[in-house]
């Protein structure tokens, strides 16, 4: 809420003129009953007979009064988008530059996805209730109270029913909506579920089929089904009593007003032009109070949105840079270092890393193994400070990363993470991420590392050759090696591969792997992997087990006194190499 | 050429009307009551304003003042009010029935009819879409649906029945409002023409902002590794800056709508009030009458200023309909209930003959394929990943059709067979693990139904899932969640194969069955597998060429096609592409 204020105040004349003139086109809207009833009561019953100029003189003023409200409503329609759209826009990228700001413990915790429908539709949302406000909140309960002091104005004893009549109106439309909002709610939920259920069953195709299982299926979703119609039916009855409600008690108070105004006629305290105004007014008053309702409706979905948007905001990012300085390494220190780390990541009961310590020497190659879950790729996330270690410290070039700008830190390091993204543009643009100013000699030096200049020269754009969205129009391979030759492209100092071999099949991994070792000298490698053909021949290797380091050592030397790393192997290679 | 379209495209919705009436067929006495009692309350409503118009004639001045009269002509008014309420309550009830009975039929429909389709529909379809249709575009129908019914049908009485009566009333009065109404019809027509463009642009623009919110907040973590965050804004900016652009413009268009047909009303309403005031001076009219034009024409323009509204929906929800029988119209699998059942007996000989497949007419892929398995062999699948693999499952389960020759099972031409006694039995481990949104319990006896809780703890001990399940808040009745939701990967692979243990199918099929587990369950779970395989067929597509070597048969798979056969030992003595693919895992 706090939010929405400020951004509302970078619009303050757009946020003030757009309800301003709202309520000016409203104040004419309610002068046209008493424009009608002069016409009535002056110029057909007039005192001295009827009164033809007098008509054609109040009917100009209605179709002036309908020229000056138009040109009210519009310009006040013009402020309010100006105003909602900006809103909109403001907090879009502000939101966009809080969650650049964040870290990976936060993008865990909040989740990528639900970041994505907040960016969007919840803001859309909040613009549609921007617009919506600043058009009727002032209007609707405007025209309500006018139309009321209104009729107290033409006849006091008329403005009782209308006393009477608003509350009992406001009753029902507020409480069927307020009835009916948790039915909706319901009703979407079992939607969700009908739909869970579909997806489910789409997913699971062949397992279903594989079961024979669609008989049961099928029974499943009718009974889903069921359950939503049942629901519908319900809420569906509910608001359907609104409208015949409604109708009812304004026609009531119009029954009402024409008794009461009856007996005024009758002592000559009011005319019969006045009694059809007060009908006019009980009709608009219906009308904007299901405007209102609606706006309630729309206001309070809005807030939902802002709400979930001002979670964003608070979340801090948990990993800061001190400053922004270059700070030259410590002459003679090891690569990299690992000085009892130890990490729980947010919320998880159990730490993912418990007291690791090893260090890396320049230009060394280290392998890194472990089942799944076992903290390996918890382990390289700390270097780039994708975390933060909850204990102890990790450095690099003798400093803790901790000491670095962002910039410079991770300038030094080219990670290939798990999943192979890749952006939509140019295979060169997308190189570039490693580095802006990348020349095509220095790419296509990279991709050929990367086992990826074969395919990319195969293509006729070559480097020009523009990447769908994901990478969709490249296979799992083809990503997997272009994004190994981004992080090559970066000629980084410390190179991390995390298990992103996956989906090469052997022969071309092997050939990655000596081409790393040929051709990236100086650069210090880390490969993390399940397979321990990929990491075998590393200088060093780590075998990790739940989050703790289970050994360190060469392939021969672990063979002999790792029991976990023994393990691995037997059951992935064979007698002849285990041997080797 | 453009008219040729639009007659295409009437053809198309004339046939989806016709469609849709179909299914609303069995509704038809709803649909007559509804109408009939549309008919009635707009009737009523419309007969209201006389009798207060009546009422007003009595006020004739000071003293003059028929109470006589009005008290029985504000009884009558009171009953009619609310005659027309309820009639309006019970002609909205049936129109929900009607509505929301239709819409089930048709979601039913669609996901029984899902359910015997040929896998192709669901591979070559992404999830999201055939999603779309069975959810959204029914949701919208449902909407448009509703929508024509409560304010179509009684617009349309409504704007007849208001004209008929304003014309007896008084036909040039009437006149005035025929003739000024369509203004809203035609300014409404030009903004909509105005903004359409505005709205294309702005929904374009949106579409290049979701998918660069998509991608950089999505790989939010690649951003930041590459410091990309700098150019990323800069992109966004751009992007940011021209959507607040075209939306303004779009959002001010479309929101002048309601304020131009507003004042059209109110021309409507001043050329009633002028017109019938003149008239009455004239003494061609009442006040009385005069006051029931002036109601009619706020009621007639209600109806009239919605209706252009309404025939969008309506448009669209035809269009959403149109997509939904799309689905319906895709072929079913031919039933196949009159074909012959395997029992349970079955030996486990499969033979391929002859076989030839492709996923796109035109495209061969699997051609003449050879394949004999004696019973109880153990026959190894590798190749490198979209090598086919998954292919020959396919065909096995009868997922896909052979487009020519044939596989048989205990001799028997799978064409031949009942599927669903086909599939039975076979016990098959996918990679993907695909768990109910149910419990534990339901999810390992998803294969047998009907078997014991002991029977589920004993197969869940096999594959050594008892504990952890045990661990969990609910034991065995723990329910999962969507996607297996609180499970890992590894759980979740641990039940998928404890769901096949409590089958004991006399074939097996692993796909990489073992992929996420780690190792040292690995070889436990190796151990139950290799007590389940003995003396029944197994087919093991593996990655990890060390845990196939003693396999009786090893087809290895390259493009789709078998491109070597045999045991480990004759396929390295072969010294081609197994030979290549075995050495290359130790290749440095």
């Amino acid at each position: 809420m706090r939010h929405i204020l400020k951004y509302l105040k970078e619009f303050k004349k757009e946020s003030i003129l757009a309800p301003l003139f709202k309520m000016l086109e409203a104040l004419f809207d309610l002068f046209i009953p008493l424009v009608v009833a002069s016409m009535i009561n002056n110029g057909i019953n007039g005192n001295g007979g009827s009164n033809m100029s007098h008509i054609l003189v109040m009917g100009s003023i209605m179709i002036v009064l309908g020229f000056v409200g138009l040109a009210c409503s519009i310009t006040a329609q013009f402020y309010a988008a100006r105003a909602a759209v900006g809103v909109s826009a403001r907090m879009r990228e502000d939101l966009f530059a809080h969650i650049n700001k964040l870290g990976y413990a936060e993008l865990d915790t909040i989740g990528t996805s639900t970041l994505i429908t907040r960016m969007t539709s919840d803001i859309n949302q909040i613009q549609n209730g921007v617009n919506l406000v600043l058009r009727l909140f002032l209007r609707s309960p405007f025209i309500v109270f006018g139309a009321l002091i209104m009729a107290f104005i033409v006849s006091p004893r008329a403005g009782l029913v209308f006393l009477v009549t608003i509350p009992i109106l406001s009753v029902i439309v507020f409480g069927i909506m307020k009835a009916s909002i948790p039915m909706y709610t319901a009703v979407q939920r079992q939607l969700d579920k009908v739909l869970g259920t579909t997806r489910e069953n789409l997913i699971g195709v062949r397992v279903v089929r594989a079961f024979c299982r669609q008989k049961d299926e099928m029974a499943a979703f009718e009974g889903e089904s069921e359950a939503l119609r049942k629901q519908q039916m319900l809420v569906g009855n509910l608001s359907a009593a609104m409208n015949p409600l409604t109708y009812v008690v304004v026609n009531l108070g119009i029954a009402a007003i024409i008794l009461v105004g009856g007996y005024q006629v009758n002592d000559a305290s009011l005319e019969s032009g006045d009694v059809i105004a007060l009908v006019n007014y009980m009709s608009q008053i219906l009308v904007e109070l299901i405007k209102l309702a609606n706006l309630i409706i729309t206001v309070t979905k809005s807030l939902a949105c802002v709400k979930r948007i001002d979670e964003v905001f608070l979340e801090q990012p948990s990993v800061v840079q001190e400053h922004q300085f270059m700070i030259p390494a410590v002459p003679g220190a090891p690569k990299l270092e690992f000085r009892d780390v130890s990490f729980t990541y947010k919320n998880a009961k159990e730490p993912s890393l418990e007291h690791i310590s090893f260090s890396v020497h320049h230009g060394e190659t280290i392998g890194i193994i472990g089942s799944t879950g076992s903290g390996k790729t918890s382990l390289v996330n700390m270097i780039p400070r994708f975390y933060d270690a909850t204990e102890g410290k990790v450095l690099v070039d003798g400093r803790d990363v901790r000491e670095y700008s962002f910039g410079q830190l991770r300038n030094k390091i080219g990670i290939v993470p798990q999943k192979a993204v890749l952006f939509k543009g140019s295979i060169r643009e997308n190189m570039r991420w490693g580095r802006a100013l990348a020349s095509d000699r220095e790419i296509y030096s990279a991709l050929e590392i990367a086992q990826a200049k074969d395919f990319v020269d195969a293509k006729k754009e070559g480097l020009d050759f523009s990447v769908a969205q994901g990478g969709r129009n490249l296979s799992g391979g083809q990503r997997q090696r272009l994004t190994i030759a981004r992080a090559l492209v970066k000629k980084p100092e410390i190179l991390i591969l995390d298990d992103s071999a996956s989906a090469l099949d052997y022969a071309t991994d092997a050939r990655l792997r000596e081409a790393l070792e040929n051709d990236t000298q100086g650069a210090t490698t880390l490969i993390v992997s399940q397979r321990a053909a990929s990491i075998m021949h590393a200088d060093r290797i780590i075998v990790m087990e739940d989050g703790r380091v289970a050994g360190i050592g060469t392939h021969r030397e672990l063979l002999e006194d790792c029991q976990v790393y023994r393990e691995i192997c037997m059951s992935q290679l064979s007698k002849e190499e285990l041997g080797a | 050429m453009s008219k040729n379209v639009n007659t295409k495209n009437g053809e198309a919705s004339r046939e989806t009307i016709r469609r849709v009436l179909l299914m609303i067929r069995p509704y038809m006495p709803l649909v007559i009551l509804s109408l009939v009692l549309a008919v009635i309350s707009v009737a009523l409503t419309l007969y209201a304003p006389i009798i207060t118009g009546k009422a007003i004639d009595q006020m004739i001045g000071a003293g003059h003042v028929n109470f006589e009269a009005i008290m029985p002509l504000m009884l009558r008014f009171v009953v009619i009010i609310a005659a027309t309420a309820v009639i309006q309550w019970l002609m909205n009830v049936c129109n929900n029935k009607i509505t929301y009975n239709v819409v089930k039929d048709m979601r039913v429909r669609a996901f029984n009819h899902l359910q015997n389709m040929p896998l192709k529909y669901m591979d070559s379809n992404p999830t999201g879409a055939v999603l779309n249709r069975v959810i959204s575009d029914v949701d919208q129908f449902s909407d448009g649906l509703l929508m024509g019914f409560t304010q179509l049908f009684s617009g349309v009485v409504t704007i007849v029945g208001t004209l008929i009566i304003m014309f007896v009333l008084k036909f040039q009065i009437a006149l005035v409002v025929v003739l000024l109404t369509p203004l809203s019809l035609f300014v409404a027509r030009f903004i909509a023409k105005r903004t359409y463009d505005m709205f294309q642009l702005q929904s374009d623009t949106r579409g290049e902002m979701t998918s660069l919110i998509d991608e950089m907040v999505g790989n939010q973590k690649i951003v930041q590794a590459f410091n990309h965050q700098d150019d990323a804004m800069e992109q966004f900016q751009a992007i940011n800056g021209n959507l607040r652009r075209c939306s303004q413009t779009a959002v001010f268009y479309s929101s002048l709508t309601n304020p131009c047909t507003r004042f059209v009303n109110g021309l409507v309403y001043a050329g009633v009030g002028i017109v019938g005031s003149i008239i009455a001076i004239n003494g061609g009219i009442t006040i009385g009458i005069l006051s029931s034009f002036l109601s009619y024409a706020n009621q007639y323009t209600k109806p009239f200023n919605e209706i252009s509204g309404v025939i969008t929906e309506l448009q669209n929800a035809l269009a959403c309909a149109g997509r939904v029988f799309e689905l319906l119209d895709e072929r079913e699998q031919e039933d196949d209930s009159d074909q012959l059942s395997l029992g349970h007996d079955v030996n486990g000989s499969v033979e391929f003959r002859h076989v030839d497949f492709s996923y796109i007419p035109g495209i061969p892929l699997m051609e003449d394929v050879n394949i004999k398995v004696l019973p109880g062999q153990r026959v190894a699948i590798v190749g490198p990943t979209g090598c086919g693999k998954s292919t020959l499952i396919n065909l096995l389960m009868r997922f896909y059709d052979v487009d020519s020759g044939t596989i048989s099972v205990d001799g028997t031409s799978t064409m031949n067979l009942n599927r669903n006694s086909l599939r039975s039995c076979f016990g098959m481990v996918l990679q993907e693990t695909w768990l109910k949104n149910a419990s534990i319990r339901d999810n390992i006896a998803y294969g047998k139904p009907d078997a014991t809780y002991e029977e589920v703890v004993a197969a869940a001990k096999a594959v050594h899932a008892d504990s952890f399940i045990r661990r969990l808040p609910d034991g065995y009745h723990t329910v999962l969640g969507e996607d297996g939701g609180i499970l890992s990967q590894r759980q979740k692979q641990l039940l998928c194969i404890a769901r096949v243990m409590l089958k004991l199918p006399p074939m097996l099929i692993l796909d990489e069955a073992t992929s996420s587990i780690d190792t040292r369950t690995e070889q436990r779970i190796q151990r139950a597998f290799a007590k389940l395989m003995v003396g029944r067929t197994s087919f093991i597509v593996a990655h990890r060429l060390s845990t196939i070597k003693e396999c009786d048969q090893i087809l290895v798979m390259n493009d789709g096609a078998i491109v070597e056969q045999g045991t480990h030992e004759e396929l390295l003595a072969m010294n081609g592409f197994y030979k290549e693919l075995y050495m290359s895992q130790f290749a440095h």
